[in-house]
């Protein structure tokens, strides 16, 4: 055959496998078009929420009433809810209005997500502690549809007068292993009851402190300092010391304390009445207590106002506006009272049972829905509406870090509120000069220029011409997966990698040159291993991919020769049910974890008293994340349960690759078997197991899964890994896409340096011994 | 006879090491089981994951048809596997041929190409998410299971080429050179003679390629835009709600997710062993 035409033949071969795969894609295309709506009469509206359950259910029946325009509903995991839209609205593939939380209008205003409802607004039907909550320089920028806020839920057995306030519930006479109150003591959200009872706030209020007409709140600083933040504290930390409240309990663990009746009462919202198992003992709702540390001013919840939100091009039709007042209106919300239990926002909603009526109410399953949207109207009203300032959102996590700073007795109030007050300052995007592009116009343009110079050189040779046209047929094999990689892998890529030196929101961002950079390297100005900077998170990076390489080779290395000898039975069986960590979804083992850790009832707490019982010790079962070595330790597991069979698969595949003469040769020899497994069998495997050591430690380093949800970088982010420290800036410090790109450009470099210096150092050294040689040589 | 004792001994110690690590390996699969057949969990430490007056109301809440009288648990079930299954088609067949010219031809440019695939492993993918959706908005891919399958696809292809240049690379060049004497071209020679040899690496590059995407939830809650295009990942995810979180609802949900991809697992596993071979060469 002649070169030429070889040459064509494989040309046309891969060209023929394109053929196929783009026939594959087009498949791929097919099967997506029957979800394409196909153009009918009027436009539909489109409406997104979060809800679930009972609320989803009533939404739907509230929508099933409207004679308008169809509506098509979507219901949305509530983690992706505000990004999703985000995302969506600017680009025109949102909805025309959604339902979310009051507070987040700051931020969804600022990114021009919202439009004001206009008349979508019914006057005069919404009171003054509800109306401000949706307002931004007083405009309305959505319909109030319900309100949400914390209230007290009384298990009527064990409390059969209501408790005038906290500390009556304290001294409470229960039986033995019954908490008086169960709540999430470590939410910074039920804490901001406390501290509003104190007279405080989480953002500080605007103008001069306690002056008059200030509000709380109304300001972009940190207001979770002071007396009455530290009193607060004080207060929930000795209620948490004395086993008053349940320590470290989160919203799944308060709905199972209440519906055992092994809380008296607990703090919650509405939707604990929607989870409660219906042989929960028999309770009633009431207003939070007051408080006589506080001089018996009363424990004031935060307020969230669910509120319909208008897109700005679905503001702009009039059937959308007409379709809002709709849902919003005295018919509509019924719907949501009735069969989701939701309390209307509307005034015409409050006040239907009060006083004893209420109480007797929840003894009738009829009234008992009525009753208990009575009774969250009534704590509404002594409510204080979330702040919906953008800054809001940046006090949650230093707050919430505080807070279980201190309930775990580790740092007293004041140090750990000093500490909030420094992070909060940190985290907020400070004002940056816009840096001068020209530099890194210059800089690039050189490179660009060098790069060419040096291509055009290459290019000139004349092997390299012949190198090129000998490559041609590899190319007709490479060139597709160029094009979708380039397109769909580098391009994102390397934008991302640009948005490093931008500060801002994404569509609004500012080029600063290598700001993000110094900031992150110089810790932001404080001492370089202080408690959350990058070298502190580097060093917990390097220790964390330590740690589970070597357990995932050990174990891996162990198993894979286990089960590789010969005389073993049931090889298969086994295999197979070591392999299972590695098939089941890692989110849902991560969950599964994350549970068995659980103080007090989980089943690691479980296998310890187990232990103690049999062999009459005295371990102690712990709060898993509240100690840094602990919530390591608990990631680690996780991660080790995760990767290992991985290892061991590799391990079994190196060992079926050893040639048996060389084992036989090393056994005719003398060797003893602990000199056949080190001078043998372990090198040989080293080429096989190398490889996905390296892979596996790239894996690990960046493997965000584990340590978002299991320790979620408890205690205060020292479990924290860099991405999900880059993670952090992006989604939950106010969207710093600039910080949190700059993180994974500085991963990216220490990766890349981490796997490529071994190399260089080693083609470096042979260098040297070569040129010796060479000298002498020449 | 000692020697004999010694192995019964040894033999013993093996499956007790392997029974304590097949113990670690099942109990959280276990406790998920307990958890999602448990009638009613009482909030006490339990040691051994037995399900708690057995129920199977979590499994019929989860799977049951919704509402509105349509099986949408169906329609995602369907969507999971009809993504997955497109990605991984798609993936392999972006990663053949580009791993064949790596494992069989020297060019300008392959040492850059491997270094810069590699390379895309180690940036996170937190910072490349955004200008994603911008791009597929750009094409028009949002909210539509294409654009999805072309995401993972285009995750899944670096890693695929990594193993499957691998697996053509132990495999013999004789053997090629052989069918090409008796008259096949390299293209045919491929097909016919390469491609049956690294079936087990391709099953098994192809189960990785399919679990990557079965198990995502974040770029599908990001992209999709309607329930009936869901994938399961995302419709579990709803469980675990911000304010109130159904566990046993999402252990049930998990099961029934789990278990087509672990049912997958178990077939290809048989391969697993051969298909990892092939990186015995170099990664």
């Amino acid at each position: 055959m002649s070169p030429p035409a070889r040459r064509g033949r494989a040309l046309g071969a891969p060209a023929q496998l394109a053929r196929v795969a783009l026939a594959a894609l087009v498949a791929v295309v097919a099967l997506g078009l029957p979800g394409c709506a196909a153009e009918r009469g009027p436009a539909p509206i489109r409406l997104w929420h979060a809800y679930r359950g009972a609320e989803e259910r009533a939404l739907a029946a509230l929508v099933a009433t409207w004679s308008g325009p169809p509506v098509e509903l979507l219901a949305l995991p509530a983690d992706a809810f505000a990004a999703k839209l985000q995302a969506a609205i600017p680009l025109g593939a949102g909805p025309d209005l959604y339902i979310d939380a009051h507070e987040r209008l700051g931020d969804f205003r600022a990114r021009g997500i919202v439009a004001p409802v206009g008349d979508a607004l019914e006057e005069d039907a919404f009171g003054p502690e509800v109306l401000p909550a949706v307002e931004q320089d007083g405009v309305a920028y959505g319909v109030p549809l319900t309100l949400k806020s914390a209230a007290l839920y009384v298990n009527d057995a064990l409390v059969p007068t209501d408790p005038p306030d906290l500390e009556s519930i304290a001294e409470l006479r229960l039986p033995e292993g019954v908490y008086p109150l169960a709540y999430e003591a470590e939410n910074a959200y039920f804490h901001a009851a406390v501290l509003h009872a104190f007279g405080g706030s989480f953002l500080a209020p605007a103008g001069e402190p306690g002056a008059p007409g200030a509000t709380p709140g109304a300001s972009d600083a940190f207001g979770f300092v002071g007396e009455a933040a530290e009193r607060s504290l004080e207060l929930v930390r000795s209620l948490v010391d004395r086993g008053v409240v349940p320590a470290d309990a989160d919203g799944a663990l308060v709905t199972r304390l209440f519906a055992a009746g092994k809380a008296a009462t607990a703090i919650s919202g509405p939707w604990l009445a929607n989870d409660l198992p219906p042989e929960t003992p028999h309770y009633r709702v009431i207003p939070l207590p007051k408080v006589r540390a506080a001089d018996g001013a009363p424990l004031r919840p935060m307020l969230t106002v669910e509120a319909l939100m208008l897109a700005p091009a679905g503001a702009a039709r009039p059937e959308v506006r007409a379709f809002a007042r709709f849902v919003a209106s005295t018919e509509g919300t019924a719907i949501l009272r009735r069969e989701a239990r939701a309390v209307p926002a509307r005034r015409d909603a409050e006040g239907l049972l009060e006083g004893e009526t209420l109480r007797r109410a929840f003894d009738d399953p009829a009234l008992a829905a009525d009753a208990l949207v009575s009774a969250f109207a009534a704590q509404a009203r002594v409510a204080i509406p979330m702040p919906t300032s953008v800054a809001m959102r940046a006090t949650w996590e230093p707050a919430a870090r505080a807070l279980k700073k201190v309930l775990r007795g580790d740092t007293a109030p004041a140090e750990a509120l000093r500490e909030a007050k420094q992070r909060f300052d940190d985290a907020r995007p400070k004002a940056v000069p816009a840096a001068r592009p020209e530099p890194l116009v210059a800089i690039v343009g050189v490179l660009c220029l060098a790069a060419a110079f040096w291509l055009v050189r290459r290019a000139r040779r004349r092997e390299f011409r012949a190198a090129v046209r000998r490559s041609l047929p590899a190319y007709a094999y490479v060139l597709h997966s160029v094009v979708v990689l380039g397109v769909l892998v580098f391009v994102p890529l390397f934008a991302g990698a640009a948005i490093s030196l931008a500060v801002g929101r994404p569509g609004e961002l500012t080029y600063v040159g290598g700001y993000n950079f110094v900031e992150i390297l110089t810790a932001r100005g404080g001492p370089l291993f202080a408690s959350g900077s990058f070298y502190l998170v580097l060093l917990v990076t390097l220790a964390w991919t330590a740690v589970n390489l070597f357990f995932h080779l050990g174990i891996g290395l162990v198993l894979g020769l286990l089960l590789s000898r010969p005389t073993l039975r049931l090889k298969a069986l086994y295999r197979v049910l070591l392999i299972i960590p590695w098939a089941v979804p890692s989110y849902v083992t991560a969950l599964a974890w994350k549970g068995m850790f659980h103080r007090q009832f989980g089943a690691v707490s479980a296998l310890l008293s187990a232990v103690n019982d049999l062999f009459g010790t005295d371990l102690e079962s712990i709060a898993w994340f509240s100690r840094f070595s602990t919530a390591f330790a608990a990631n680690c597991t996780t991660n080790i349960w995760l990767g290992f069979p991985f290892m061991m698969v590799v391990t079994l595949a190196g060992l079926t690759a050893i040639p048996k003469d060389v084992l036989e040769a090393a056994e005719v020899d003398g060797a003893t078997r602990w000199q056949r497994l080190w001078r043998v069998t372990l090198p040989l495997l080293r080429p096989t197991v190398m490889p996905a050591a390296v892979l596996g430690a790239v894996w690990t380093f960046n493997m965000f899964n584990v340590v978002f949800l299991v320790s979620g970088g408890e205690p205060d982010g020292q479990t924290d890994i860099l991405v999900s420290e880059a993670y952090r800036w992006a989604f939950t410090r106010e969207a710093q896409y600039g910080f949190a790109a700059a993180y994974s450009v500085l991963i990216f470099l220490l990766l890349f340096a981490g796997t490529e210096l071994p190399g260089l150092v080693r083609r470096w050294r042979a260098r040297r011994r070569l040129a010796p040689a060479a000298e002498v040589s020449s | 006879m000692k020697r004999r004792g010694r192995a019964v001994l040894e033999s013993v110690g093996a499956h007790a090491l392997i029974l304590v690590f097949v113990g670690f390996a099942l109990y959280p699969v276990l406790w998920v089981v307990a958890l999602a057949f448990s009638g009613n969990d009482t909030p006490e430490a339990r040691l051994l994951p037995v399900p708690v007056q057995p129920t199977l109301k979590h499994l019929v809440e989860v799977v049951g048809p919704s509402p509105s009288g349509s099986w949408l648990f169906g329609r995602q079930l369907l969507n999971s596997l009809v993504v997955s299954g497109a990605t991984a088609a798609v993936g392999i067949g972006i990663a053949i041929p580009t791993a064949y010219a790596l494992a069989r031809f020297e060019f300008v440019g392959k040492k850059t190409g491997v270094r810069a695939l590699l390379a895309t492993q180690m940036f996170p993918a937190v910072a490349s998410a955004v200008p994603l959706y911008m791009l597929l908005s750009a094409l028009g891919l949002l909210n539509s299971r294409t654009g999805l399958v072309l995401c993972y696809a285009s995750t899944a292809v670096p890693f695929a080429i990594f193993q499957l240049r691998a697996a053509f690379e132990s495999i013999p060049v004789e053997l090629e050179e052989a069918a090409m004497v008796d008259g096949a071209t390299r293209f045919g020679a491929f097909l016919r003679v390469v491609l049956p040899a690294a079936r087990p690496a391709i099953a098994v590059t192809g189960l990785f390629a399919f679990m990557s995407a079965y198990n995502e939830f974040i770029l599908a809650a990001t992209l999709l835009g309607s329930e009936d295009m869901f994938t399961l990942p995302v419709v579990l995810q709803r469980y675990v709600g911000e304010h109130s979180a159904n566990w046993p609802a999402f252990a049930a949900g998990a099961l029934v997710v789990s278990l087509p991809v672990m049912a997958l697992f178990y077939v290809v596993q048989r391969h697993l062993v051969a298909g990892l071979t092939a990186g015995a060469v170099k990664g």
